[in-house]
């Protein structure tokens, strides 16, 4: 075992570029990834467990964890449906202009959030598109977490029809003919074999969209209006402490905006992980 | 053979169903942009392009996009040469590291280069005192988008330089070859078109990013303001059609980003049915 790991690295090392590459990639990570974060670390540690404690638990802060946590749970348990919804048609199926709603997926990607902000805030406006045909049946969209909500699924939508598109192409035609012919309704097949072969695919999904939402800033802060305790989220609050001068109470929201996503990307990275290693594992 | 949802009705309904959520959360918006912009009709849309805070705006995100694409397509590229080809200890930490930026708020993004390099940051006074202004000038906007698009390149390297391996490469050094000419004759033509489309990826973030740079910048008309940013100050003078008009440009780019990234789909499929 020992042996046999000595010879591989022997013969990986027989490639060259270790050095020039190895010397630019730390040099690269140190100056643009590591320093400035490191200058978060500075400035949390010149305040006191207290002070840190007592900027963290603002009331005004408390409502935005809410309202942050609560709109991206709602994006991205709507992604789960669009997006499994959106991958098996693409996959399965055939229609006119495939190729191009399959193109258009990726849209949120690639428009900038700004753009995508102003754009929903117009549609969703009490005069807008959408938000007149919304007014006389009493629903705002506008300035409330619906709106939110709904700015933080459309920039989410590729993650769960990227990451279930490809599981479900892979998936061999057998297993639905053997679902069938043991006499399976449509819906109790697809819930009892394809479901779970799927799952683990959608879980990624869904959790990297909830990240993805809880970070978002641009698409969210035109529609969500920015009201202190109902619409205003988490990093809009590091923003308006930032224009405030306020750089100890910018950091220590950051901190936790910072720990928080890196925790659930860490899970979702295990969660893959462990799925991974049963999917291969298993069969050697 | 019989498939699972392959009923004609259900076929159907689903079909439908998710073509008229496509149309209303993804392609209303998109006509939305250009209708808002053209509102006024195509004179007032040209003239509202041709306006000086805009044509700046356009110079700088331009600006932006020059520098940090390159430097990123450079580092992505040595990246993933490092991580797949070598075995070293930190490996696995350095993939992970890389992958912050995707995780963090941009606002964070902006907030840590702010803590570093503002007037009370830790290299603040040093850059007062010789009068180098980082902040609330174009070098910050590039730094925090050369932290925000640092991924994008290297993600799409690695996966395909692993499954490739190593073993041409190998055969390569063995016949005397050189690194650059390895990486030029053998490697870059396996890894080209997810090269180009890692580039493409890194330089419509760049070009749209809104969050980080808006912290970093200052928005001062004219000479810090980028597109993203330009189109929000539009929004929020009232200036909708203005707004929209600055818009219109950046989804154009986007249209552009996807239409390239279906083409060299299309073309890894034709070659893959072809051989």
């Amino acid at each position: 075992m020992i042996a046999h790991a000595l010879t591989w690295r022997r013969e990986r090392r027989v490639l060259p570029g270790f050095g020039l590459s190895l010397g630019i990639s730390l040099t690269f990570v140190s100056l643009i990834l590591l320093l400035p974060l490191t200058s978060l670390v500075g400035q949390l540690s010149q305040l006191s467990w207290s002070q840190y404690w007592f900027l963290i638990t603002d009331p005004r802060l408390l409502a935005s964890y809410g309202v942050t946590l609560f709109g991206a749970a709602v994006a991205a348990l709507f992604n789960a449906a669009f997006g499994l919804l959106m991958a098996w048609i693409l996959v399965r199926y055939e229609f006119p202009g495939k190729r191009l709603v399959d193109a258009l997926m990726d849209l949120p990607f690639a428009l900038p959030t700004a753009v995508a902000g102003i754009t929903l805030a117009t549609l969703y406006s009490s005069n807008g598109w959408i938000g007149r045909l919304l007014e006389p049946l009493g629903i705002s969209i506008s300035y409330t977490w619906i709106g939110i909500a709904l700015a933080m699924a459309f920039t989410s939508i590729p993650f769960v029809v990227r990451t279930v598109q490809p599981v479900l192409e892979d998936l061999p035609a057998e297993v639905d003919e053997a679902a069938m012919t043991l006499g399976a309704s449509d819906s109790h097949a697809f819930r009892r074999v394809i479901l779970p072969y799927l799952w683990p695919a959608l879980v990624t999904g869904t959790g990297l969209a909830f990240v993805r939402s809880l970070g978002e800033f641009g698409a969210v802060i035109f529609i969500a209006g920015g009201k202190p305790y109902e619409t205003e989220i988490t990093s809009l609050m590091i923003f308006v402490k930032l224009q405030e001068y306020d750089y100890a109470g910018a950091s220590a929201v950051a901190s936790i905006v910072l720990a928080t996503s890196l925790a659930l990307l860490l899970a979702i990275n295990l969660w893959q992980g462990r799925f991974i290693k049963r999917l291969h594992g298993g069969r050697g | 053979m019989i498939r699972i949802g392959d009923a004609p009705r259900v076929r159907r309904l689903l079909i439908g169903a998710a073509l008229v959520l496509t149309a209303l959360f993804l392609l209303l918006p998109l006509v939305a942009i250009f209708a808002q912009a053209l509102m006024s009709g195509i004179d007032v849309y040209w003239q509202n392009l041709s306006d000086d805070y805009t044509l700046a705006a356009i110079g700088l995100t331009l600006l932006v996009a020059v520098i940090t694409v390159p430097v990123n397509l450079v580092f992505g590229v040595f990246l993933a040469w490092l991580v797949t080809r070598f075995d070293f200890p930190g490996r696995r930490l350095l993939q992970t590291l890389i992958d912050i930026p995707f995780a963090v708020s941009p606002v964070v993004a902006g907030l840590v280069y702010l803590l570093l390099y503002g007037r009370n940051g830790w290299l603040g006074g040093w850059l007062d005192a010789h009068d180098i202004q980082i902040m609330f000038a174009w070098p910050g906007i590039v730094l925090v988008t050369l932290f925000v698009t640092c991924p994008f390149v290297a993600r799409e390297l690695i996966p395909l330089m692993q499954a490739q391996g190593s073993r041409e490469e190998e055969a390569a050094v063995t016949l005397g070859a050189s690194g650059w000419t390895i990486f030029r004759r053998v490697t870059l033509p396996n890894i080209r078109h997810a090269l180009l489309y890692g580039v493409i990826l890194t330089n419509a973030r760049a070009v749209g990013e809104f969050g980080a740079v808006s912290v970093v910048a200052g928005a001062i008309r004219g000479e810090t303001n980028t597109l993203p940013l330009q189109v929000e100050q539009l929004y929020q003078d009232y200036n909708t059609v203005g707004a929209f008009t600055s818009a219109s440009l950046l989804a154009l780019l986007a249209l552009l980003t996807l239409a390239a990234k279906a083409a060299l789909e299309w073309r890894a499929a034709r070659r893959e049915t072809a051989t």
